[in-house]
C-alpha cells in the first residue's frame, strides 16, 4: 500500500508545532521523541509502519479543539486513535501527521436506566462499557472481537460490528448521541438520550465515517437489559453448500438466533489443533446461539435443531450446560489465534448476501489454488459477513503481494455476487484502491464532498478510504508544500 | 404549475437537469411533508418489488412502489417491515398511496422502533438522483456494510432534501409466530411512563410500550413464538405488580390496538395542528404539562409524544429546557417551522451539505432550515 509522500514544510516546522501544542497541553499529553512516537507508528495491521511526527493525548474535549485548531492552522494531518486496534490501517500515521489519541478520556459520564443509555468519553474501551453497568443487569451490544482493548471513538469511527449484531445491530443502531470536535476546533453536540436525532443525520453520517469528519469524545449509547440466558448449539456438515442452506432456512423460519458463526475445514484443523475444543472433523461447521430464558432457549434449540436434522448433519451438540457451551465456543474464539500458529494472516472482511455463501466458498477454494496460499474462513453467517484468513510467511519474499492480491480478488468477487468489501473493519488504507470495484467516480465524488464540508483542507485522516489518486488533488490544494 | 411523474431513473434525472424552478418531490403525499399546488416531482411511477430473497431477509424494490404491495409481498413469506411505518392517511386527512421510498425519505417508525430500530436502521442501500441530475447509490444489499461514508442513514430522513430516492435495498424480518397485550388501567402519566420504562428494563423482549392518557391505559406488547410470549407474559405481568394487575389481551385485539397506536387515530380534533415530539422517556410527562397539549398519546415508552395544540401554537420553547425536538406533523404556519432549528454550527453544516448535493436550491428548497 503506498502512502502519500510527508510534507516536507511540515517536517521543517516541527519545533514550532511542538512548541505551540505545549502552550495548550501539559508535558506529559505531548510525545514527539522519536524512541516514543515509534509507539504510535502503527495499528492492528502492522504489516504497515510509520512513526508520527508527534503524538498528543488530551484529556478534555476543550485540549481536543485546542489541538484540532493549531494543527488546522498549521495544515499538519490528524490521525486519530481509538487503541489501535484497527485491522485496516485505520490509525496509521503518515511521517508528518500527529497522532491524537483519546485513551485518556475514559471517564463514564452519566448512568441512566430508566430511559436505558450510558453517556461516556470516547476513549472507554468496548468492554469496560458493558463493565459500567452489568452489574445492573445490563450491557451494550456491539461486541467486536477486539472488544476488551478497542475504544468506543474507534467503533463508532469504523461502525464496528461484532459476532451478536444479527440481533442487535453495528455502532450505528446503538449510538444515541456524540459531542464531537470538528477539524476548525468547533464542539457540536449531535442527539442525546432521545431518538433520532433532529434534521439531517449527521450521527449516521458521522458513524463509520473512519476519523475523517472529527473527533468524537463523548458518545451517548443505548444501553439494554441483560437476557436471562443463552446457549449455543453446534452442528457439523459435510459440505459448505449444505451449511449455507441451513442457515438460510433458520433465518427464514423466524427463529432470530443472537449468532450464527460458521467455520469451515481448514480453520475446524487449525482450531483443533491449537485448542482443543472437541470439534468434529468436517467440512463446514455452524454455531448457532439463542438467548432467553430456559424454557425460550428450549424451544428455538428444539425448531434449530428440527431444521439442522433436514439438512443431514454429521454432527449436531447442543449445550447442556454452562461447561458445554464454553467448549462450543472456545474454538471459535480462539480461531484467529490457531491461524496464527500456522503463519502470518492477513484477515479480510467482504459481506455476501447469504444465499451466494456456497458459490463465494467454492470460488475462494479455487483462487487458493491459483495463488499458491492456504485461506481459511471463520465468519458471521447469519449477516453473510466474511472473514477469511489468508495464510502467508512475512519473511518470504514476495510472499506479502501475492497475499494482498488474493485478498484483493476475494473483495473483488464480495462484490461481483451482489456484496461489499469491507461489513465491519472498514476501508482504513487496505480497502482503499479497491473502492472504484464498489462505487462509480461520481459515487465516491459525492462521498468526498462530504468531506469537503467538514474538513476543507483534507487534515483529518487524509490518506484514507478514498484511492489515492482519487483525493490527491484534494490533499493537495490548499496545502503548502515548502 | 408542473407535475412530474418520471417512469424510469433517467427520466427523473432529466427532470432534474432540465428544470430551472423549484420541485416539492412527492413519494404517495401521505405524509404532509410538501403541499400540493406547486411544481412537483412524483416518485409514483418507478414502482416494482426489484429483488426479494426471503432466505437473506433483504428486498431491493423502486421508490415508488406501494407500501401495501411491499407489506403483502411480505407477508406471503411471512415477513415484515420491523419498524412498522404508520398509516398517516387518516391523521393527516390525505388520500394516496404510500410508498417505501416515501417512509425511508420521511424515516417513519411505528412503535417497534425502541426494540428493533427505526426506518434508518433498516435502510441498507440507495440509489437517488441528486440536485444537479447525477444518478448516485450508496449502500448495497447486505446486513453489514462499512464500506465508504453511510450516505444510506444521510438520505434516510432527509425528506427529499438532498436528492430522489429511486431505489431502496433494506432488511426485514419474520413475523412473530404470536402476540399479547398487557393493559394496565387508570395510572396517571408519571406512573405510566414509570410502568412503561420498568418493563423496558426487564429482560423480556417488550416490542411496544404506549400510554393512552384518554383511555386512561396504558400498553405493552410482546412478540415471539407461542410458548415464549406465553411464558413472558406471565413474568411482566409479576413483574410490573406494583402498578395494578394487568389485563391480557390475545393476539388478534393485541394486533388491532397496536395499528391504532401506530397510526394515531385518536385525534378527532381535525382542527388544531399536530405535533410529534421525540424526547427522554423519564421527561415526558413534565414535557407534557410544560406543553399543555389538548391531547396527547405517549409511544416509544414516552420517547415519543403525539400530541394536538391550537392552530399556530409552539411548543419549542417549552421543549427547550429538557432537550429533544418537536416536528409539526399537520397544520401550516409561516413562522414556525415545521423541523425543529438546529444549533447554529448544526446547521451550518447541514446547510453545506444541501448545497453540495443541491447546489442550485431546487429539491424542496427550505423545507428542513
Amino acid at each position: 500500500m503506498e502512502m502519500p509522500a510527508p510534507n516536507q514544510n511540515v517536517l521543517k516546522r516541527k519545533p514550532e508545532l511542538v512548541k505551540r501544542l505545549l502552550s495548550v497541553l501539559p508535558r506529559d499529553a505531548v510525545i514527539d521523541h522519536e524512541a516514543e512516537t515509534k509507539a504510535y507508528e502503527c495499528d492492528a495491521l502492522s504489516a504497515y509502519r510509520c512513526p508520527p511526527i508527534a503524538a498528543v493525548l488530551p484529556r478534555t474535549t476543550e485540549e481536543t479543539a485546542a489541538i484540532l485548531k493549531i494543527c488546522n492552522e498549521m495544515q499538519v494531518p490528524v490521525v486519530p486513535r481509538g487503541s489501535g486496534t484497527s485491522l485496516s490501517g485505520g490509525a496509521l500515521p503518515t511521517a508528518d501527521s500527529v497522532i491524537l489519541g483519546v485513551a485518556r478520556m475514559n471517564a463514564v459520564l452519566e448512568i441512566n436506566y430508566p430511559d436505558r443509555y450510558i453517556k461516556v468519553q470516547s476513549g472507554r474501551t468496548n468492554l469496560s462499557v458493558t463493565g459500567a453497568v452489568e452489574a445492573d443487569g445490563f450491557f451494550y451490544a456491539p461486541d467486536p472481537s477486539s472488544q476488551l482493548a478497542c475504544a468506543i471513538a474507534g467503533n463508532i469511527a469504523m461502525n464496528s460490528g461484532g459476532a451478536h449484531c444479527l440481533k442487535y445491530g453495528v455502532t450505528s443502531n446503538n449510538l444515541l448521541g456524540v459531542k464531537f470536535v470538528t477539524m476548525q476546533g468547533d464542539i457540536i453536540e449531535i442527539g442525546g438520550p432521545h431518538l433520532d436525532a433532529e434534521g439531517l443525520d449527521l450521527l449516521g453520517l458521522i458513524c463509520g465515517s473512519e476519523g475523517q469528519l472529527g473527533i468524537v469524545t463523548e458518545a451517548t449509547l443505548r444501553i439494554l437489559p441483560k437476557p436471562e440466558g443463552a446457549r449455543p448449539v453446534l452442528i457439523g456438515f459435510d459440505n459448505n453448500e449444505t451449511a449455507g442452506a441451513c442457515v438460510a432456512d433458520i433465518v427464514k423460519a423466524g427463529i432470530l438466533p443472537v449468532a450464527i458463526e460458521f467455520m469451515d475445514s481448514p480453520c475446524i484443523k487449525a482450531t483443533e489443533a491449537f485448542a482443543g475444543a472437541g470439534y468434529p472433523f468436517c467440512e463446514a461447521l455452524l454455531i448457532v446461539e439463542v438467548e432467553g430464558s430456559q424454557a425460550e432457549i428450549d424451544e428455538q434449540l428444539e425448531k434449530i435443531t428440527a431444521i439442522a436434522r433436514k439438512h443431514d448433519p454429521v454432527e449436531l451438540r447442543e449445550a447442556k450446560d454452562e461447561d458445554q457451551a464454553t467448549r462450543i465456543w472456545l474454538g471459535r474464539k480462539s480461531a484467529f489465534g490457531a491461524m496464527g500458529q500456522l503463519n502470518d494472516y492477513m484477515c479480510l472482511d467482504g459481506t455476501i448476501p447469504v444465499t451466494q455463501l456456497p458459490y463465494v466458498l467454492r470460488r475462494m477454494n479455487e483462487l487458493s489454488e491459483e495463488f499458491g496460499l492456504k485461506v481459511g474462513n471463520v465468519f458471521h453467517a447469519g449477516d453473510g459477513n466474511l472473514h477469511p484468513l489468508i495464510l502467508y510467511d512475512a519473511n518470504k519474499p514476495g510472499d506479502l503481494e501475492t497475499c494482498e492480491a488474493f485478498g484483493a480478488e476475494i473483495l473483488k468477487l464480495c462484490v461481483e455476487v451482489g456484496g461489499c468489501l469491507t461489513g465491519e473493519h472498514g476501508v482504513g488504507i487496505e480497502k482503499r484502491d479497491l473502492m472504484p470495484v464498489q462505487f462509480q467516480p461520481e459515487d465516491l465524488e459525492a462521498q468526498m464532498q462530504i468531506k469537503d464540508v467538514f474538513d476543507p483542507q483534507w487534515l483529518l485522516n487524509p490518506a484514507k478510504v478514498f484511492p489515492l489518486d482519487s483525493s490527491a488533488e484534494r490533499r493537495n490544494a490548499s496545502r503548502s508544500l515548502s | 404549475m408542473n407535475i412530474f411523474q418520471p417512469k424510469t431513473e433517467a427520466d427523473v434525472a432529466q427532470v432534474i437537469r432540465e428544470t430551472n424552478q423549484g420541485l416539492s418531490i412527492f413519494g404517495g403525499g401521505t405524509r404532509g411533508v410538501c403541499e400540493r399546488g406547486g411544481n412537483s416531482l412524483e416518485t409514483t411511477g418507478l414502482s416494482g418489488i426489484i429483488d426479494y430473497q426471503p432466505g437473506a431477509l433483504t428486498m431491493i424494490a423502486q421508490a415508488g412502489t406501494p407500501l401495501k404491495e411491499i407489506v403483502e409481498t411480505l407477508g406471503q413469506e411471512g415477513q415484515q417491515l420491523p419498524f412498522e411505518p404508520m398509516d398517516s392517511h387518516a391523521m393527516l386527512d390525505l388520500t394516496g398511496s404510500a410508498t417505501i421510498g416515501g417512509a425511508f425519505a420521511a424515516n417513519i417508525s411505528g412503535p417497534r422502533r425502541i426494540q428493533v430500530g427505526a426506518a434508518r436502521d433498516f435502510l441498507l442501500g440507495v440509489r437517488f438522483v441528486d440536485g444537479s441530475g447525477n444518478i448516485l447509490k450508496s449502500g448495497g444489499s447486505v446486513m453489514k456494510n462499512v464500506t465508504g461514508y453511510d450516505l444510506v442513514k444521510l438520505l434516510a430522513g432527509s425528506h427529499g432534501t438532498l436528492g430522489v430516492i429511486i431505489q431502496v435495498a433494506f432488511k426485514v424480518l419474520p413475523v412473530a409466530e404470536t402476540q399479547s397485550t398487557l393493559i394496565l388501567e387508570g395510572l396517571d402519566d408519571e406512573a405510566a411512563i414509570d410502568a412503561l420504562t420498568t418493563a423496558m428494563n426487564s429482560p423480556f423482549d417488550v416490542s411496544g410500550a404506549a400510554h393512552a392518557p384518554s383511555k386512561n391505559q396504558t400498553y405493552l406488547r410482546l412478540e415471539g413464538f407461542n410458548k415464549s410470549v406465553l411464558y413472558r407474559t406471565e413474568k411482566l405481568q409479576a413483574y410490573l405488580k406494583k402498578f395494578g394487575e394487568a389485563q391480557v389481551v390475545n393476539a388478534s385485539q393485541s394486533e388491532s390496538l397496536w395499528t391504532k397506536i401506530r397510526n394515531v387515530d385518536i385525534f378527532a380534533d381535525k382542527d388544531a395542528d399536530i405535533w410529534r415530539l421525540s424526547v427522554k422517556p423519564t421527561d415526558a410527562p413534565k414535557i407534557v404539562s410544560a406543553v399543555g397539549f389538548k391531547q396527547h398519546l405517549y409511544d416509544w415508552s414516552g420517547g415519543l409524544i403525539w400530541g394536538t395544540l391550537p392552530k399556530g401554537s409552539n411548543p419549542r420553547s417549552a421543549l427547550s429546557e429538557f432537550g429533544g425536538h418537536a416536528t409539526r406533523v399537520r397544520g401550516q404556519s409561516g413562522s414556525i417551522p415545521k423541523f425543529q432549528p438546529q444549533s447554529p454550527l448544526v446547521a451550518d453544516l447541514s446547510e453545506k451539505i444541501r448545497n453540495k448535493f443541491d447546489p442550485r436550491g431546487i429539491l424542496n428548497a427550505g423545507l428542513m432550515g
